[in-house]
C-alpha cells in the first residue's frame, strides 16, 4: 500500500476583498502518495498555479487544511515553513527562474547551501553529479545567464532536486522549451521519479506530458473534476 | 553566514560600474569628513600655538598675604593696612619645587622668575615695562625669545637687557646702548641693550623686557626666592589635569592657561562644534547614499530575492546579504576615502611648520579610524531599511508565478 505524502482538504483561496474578491480555489481537495508522478491540467485560470503555490508553501489559503509528511503546514510559522520548504520541497518554474549572477552548479547547490550556510565539498559533489545527469557535465561552472533555455530549465530541474526532497513541484516545467528540449527536460522528470521515487506534481496544458504521468488531476472553476 | 557574505559580495561585483561609483561617493564623503577633521583641528592647534604657544600653560603665582587688621579687646577694628599695589609675596621653595615639576609627565619646560613693573629710561624718555628676571639658559623656555630675535642675541648675563622691537622704535634704541631703569622698589640700575626680539604680539613687543634672574633680584630687591614659577607643557590640554597634580604635589596655587581664557575656550568649541555639523552632514551623505543605493538593488533584485525565498532562504538570511552590502560599501569607501585624504594632507606642513598665509591642516588630526569605523556604521543602518525591505518580499509575487 502507498504512503501518503500530503493531503489538503477544502482549500479555499480568495484573492482581495468585498465586491472585488475573487474565489480561485472553492473547497479543493486532493492527497498524492509518495512516488507519484501526477499531471495537473486544467485550463487557465482554473486555479492550478495557486494550487501549486498553496502546495508549496509560498502561501496560505483562505481556509481548508494542509498536511504533508505528518506537518499541519497551516499552523506553521514561516521559519517553520522556510525550513520545510527548502528540506521537502523542489520547485521548477515554468521560467527557470535561475540567480543570473551565479553559475550553473553554484544554483543548483544553492538549496544546500543555504541551508548549511556554507558552500560544502559534498554539496558541490552532489551538485555536479545532478548537472552531469542532467547532460550539463561541459557547463557546470557557466554563468547561468549564458545557457540556453533548455540548459536552464534542466539546471532549475537539478535545484530542485538538490536536496532530495520529497514533493516536486512543476509549473508549465515544459512551457517555455522547443519541443526537443520539453522531451528532454520531461524524460529526466520522468526517470528521477523512476530512480529515487521522488513525487512529482506537475501542471500543464500539453496532453503528451500529463499521458507520462500515471496520473492526472483535472482542476476546474477552483475543484478537482476529474 | 559565509554563505550569505559570498552572495552579498557577488551581488557587488556583478553590478561593478554601480558598485565603484557607489564606493566612490562613500570615499568622497569619507574624504571630506577627513579633511575637516584636519582643518578644524588643524585651525584649533594653529590659534592655540599662536594664541597661547608662547605664554606659561601653567602658572604658580606666590600668594599675597592678606593685610593685617588691628582688633581691640572689644573687637572693633582700630586699624587696617591698605593692601600693597607692588607684589611683595615670594616662592621661597622655588628651587626645591622645579625639579619635582619638571620631572612631571608632560612638563617641557619649567622657568622660575622674577616679575615685577619698573620704568626704562633713555636720556628724556621714559617708558613703563613689564621686568621677567629669568635664569640665563631658560631665556626661550616658555616664550621662544631665541626665535624671535631681530637683532642681537636673547642670551642673557649680568647687565644686560632684551626688549622688544616696538618698545625699541618708541624709545628710539639701538643695540649696545646704555638704559637705566628703575624698578618699583625703587632700585635703579645701568644695563645694556642686548638684543630686540619681535614677537608680533604689540603687548609683548612693546611693553616687556628681560633680564637676567640675578639682576632682576638686585632690581627688586628680592634676595632669596621667585615671585612665579613659569611651567610648560608638551599638550596645551593637560593643562586643567597638570595644574591639579602640582597642586596636590606642592600645595602651591598653580593657575592653568585656561582659566581666564574662556572667550578663546568658547571660540574653539564654537569652531569644533561647526567642525562636527559639517562631518554629520558628509555621513548623512554617505547614509543617504548608501540607503538609495541598496533601495534600488533590492527593487531589481526582487526576482532574485524570491526565487531565494522560495528555495529556503530565510528572512534574516535575506537581511544579512543586503546589510553585508551595506557594510563591504562603507568598508571600501571608508578606506578609500582615508587613503585619498591622507594623500591629500601630505603635501601640507606638519603642524609644528605652520605658518600665516596657508591652510593649517594638521594630518594627524585626520581620524582615519574614527571616519572608517563611523562609515561602516553608517553603511550598516543604511542598508537595515533596504534589507527589511527585500526580507518582506512576496516570493510569489516577486517571481511572478
Amino acid at each position: 500500500m502507498s504512503e501518503v505524502l500530503l493531503q489538503v482538504s477544502d482549500l479555499v483561496k480568495t484573492y482581495g476583498s468585498g465586491g472585488a474578491a475573487a474565489r480561485v480555489l472553492r473547497g479543493l481537495s486532493l492527497g498524492l502518495d509518495m512516488g507519484e508522478m501526477t499531471a495537473l491540467l486544467g485550463p487557465s485560470g482554473s486555479g492550478k498555479s495557486t494550487l501549486l503555490t498553496i502546495l508549496g508553501t509560498l502561501m496560505q489559503p483562505t481556509s481548508g487544511a494542509y498536511v504533508m509528511l505528518g506537518q499541519d503546514l497551516l499552523a506553521s510559522s514561516d521559519a517553520e515553513l522556510t525550513e520545510f520548504r527548502n528540506r521537502h520541497i523542489g520547485f521548477v518554474f515554468q521560467f527557470h527562474n535561475l540567480l543570473p549572477d551565479f553559475t550553473a552548479l553554484e544554483n543548483v547547490i544553492f538549496p544546500t547551501a543555504v541551508r548549511e550556510g556554507r558552500e560544502t565539498s559534498a554539496a558541490r559533489m552532489r551538485g555536479r553529479e545532478l548537472l552531469t545527469r542532467m547532460g550539463l557535465a561541459e557547463r557546470i561552472n557557466f554563468p547561468s545567464a549564458n545557457l540556453s533555455g533548455g540548459q536552464k530549465q534542466r539546471v532549475a530541474v537539478a535545484r530542485a532536486l538538490m536536496n532530495r526532497p520529497e514533493l516536486v513541484l512543476a509549473d508549465e516545467p515544459t512551457g517555455n522549451l522547443d519541443r526537443a528540449s520539453a522531451t528532454q527536460v520531461m524524460d529526466l522528470i520522468a526517470e528521477i521519479n523512476r530512480d529515487e521515487g521522488t513525487t512529482f506534481l506537475i501542471s500543464t496544458h500539453d496532453e503528451k506530458i500529463a499521458a507520462l504521468c500515471q496520473r492526472q488531476i483535472i482542476v476546474g472553476d477552483g475543484v478537482v473534476t476529474g | 553566514m559565509l554563505y550569505a557574505l559570498k552572495i552579498a559580495t557577488r551581488y557587488l561585483s556583478a553590478s561593478k560600474a554601480q558598485t565603484a561609483l557607489l564606493v566612490f561617493g562613500v570615499a568622497v564623503g569619507v574624504f571630506i569628513f577627513i579633511f575637516m577633521s584636519a582643518l578644524i583641528g588643524g585651525l584649533a592647534e594653529f590659534i592655540l600655538s599662536r594664541t597661547v604657544g608662547d605664554i606659561s600653560h601653567i602658572t604658580i603665582k606666590a600668594e599675597v598675604a592678606d593685610p593685617a587688621i588691628l582688633i581691640s579687646p572689644e573687637g572693633q577694628i582700630l586699624s587696617i593696612t591698605e593692601k600693597g599695589r607692588i607684589r611683595s609675596a615670594t616662592l621661597n621653595d622655588a628651587a626645591i619645587y622645579a625639579p619635582l615639576i619638571e620631572s612631571l609627565p608632560g612638563v617641557i619646560a619649567v622657568s622660575p622668575q622674577i616679575t615685577g613693573v619698573a620704568f626704562l629710561t633713555r636720556g628724556a624718555q621714559v617708558a613703563q615695562v613689564n621686568v621677567s628676571g629669568v635664569d640665563p639658559g631658560r631665556e626661550s623656555a616658555i616664550l621662544n625669545l631665541s626665535g624671535y630675535m631681530v637683532q642681537g642675541s636673547h642670551r642673557l648675563g649680568s647687565g644686560l637687557i632684551v626688549l622688544g622691537q616696538t618698545l625699541a622704535d618708541d624709545l628710539s634704541l639701538r643695540l649696545g646702548q646704555t638704559l637705566r631703569l628703575q624698578s618699583s622698589a625703587g632700585v635703579s640700575s645701568v644695563l645694556i641693550l642686548s638684543g630686540i626680539y619681535k614677537t608680533g604680539n604689540g603687548m609683548l613687543d612693546g611693553s616687556n623686557i628681560y633680564v637676567s634672574l640675578a639682576t632682576a633680584r638686585t632690581l627688586f630687591a628680592l634676595p632669596q626666592g621667585v615671585t612665579r614659577i613659569e611651567i610648560k607643557l608638551s599638550d596645551l590640554n593637560a593643562a586643567d589635569a597638570t595644574a591639579l597634580r602640582i597642586r596636590a604635589l606642592t600645595g602651591l596655587d598653580a593657575v592653568p592657561w585656561t582659566d581666564g581664557a574662556e572667550q578663546l575656550m568658547e571660540a574653539l568649541d564654537a569652531q569644533a562644534q561647526t567642525g562636527y555639523f559639517l562631518k554629520s552632514f558628509a555621513l548623512i551623505t554617505i547614509v543617504i547614499g548608501v540607503a538609495s543605493a541598496l533601495l534600488l538593488s533590492t527593487y531589481r533584485r526582487r526576482p532574485e530575492i524570491g526565487i531565494m525565498r522560495a528555495m529556503g532562504a530565510g528572512r534574516g538570511f535575506v537581511v544579512f546579504v543586503f546589510v553585508a552590502q551595506g557594510a563591504i560599501i562603507g568598508l571600501l569607501g571608508g578606506l578609500t576615502g582615508a587613503g585619498l585624504g591622507y594623500l591629500a594632507l601630505l603635501p601640507f606642513p606638519s603642524r609644528d611648520a605652520f605658518q600665516s598665509g596657508t591652510l593649517p591642516l594638521d594630518i594627524t588630526q585626520g581620524s582615519y579610524g574614527l571616519a572608517i569605523s563611523l562609515t561602516v556604521v553608517g553603511a550598516i543602518l543604511a542598508s537595515i531599511l533596504p534589507a527589511r525591505s527585500a526580507a518582506r518580499v512576496d516570493p510569489v509575487t516577486a517571481i511572478g508565478q
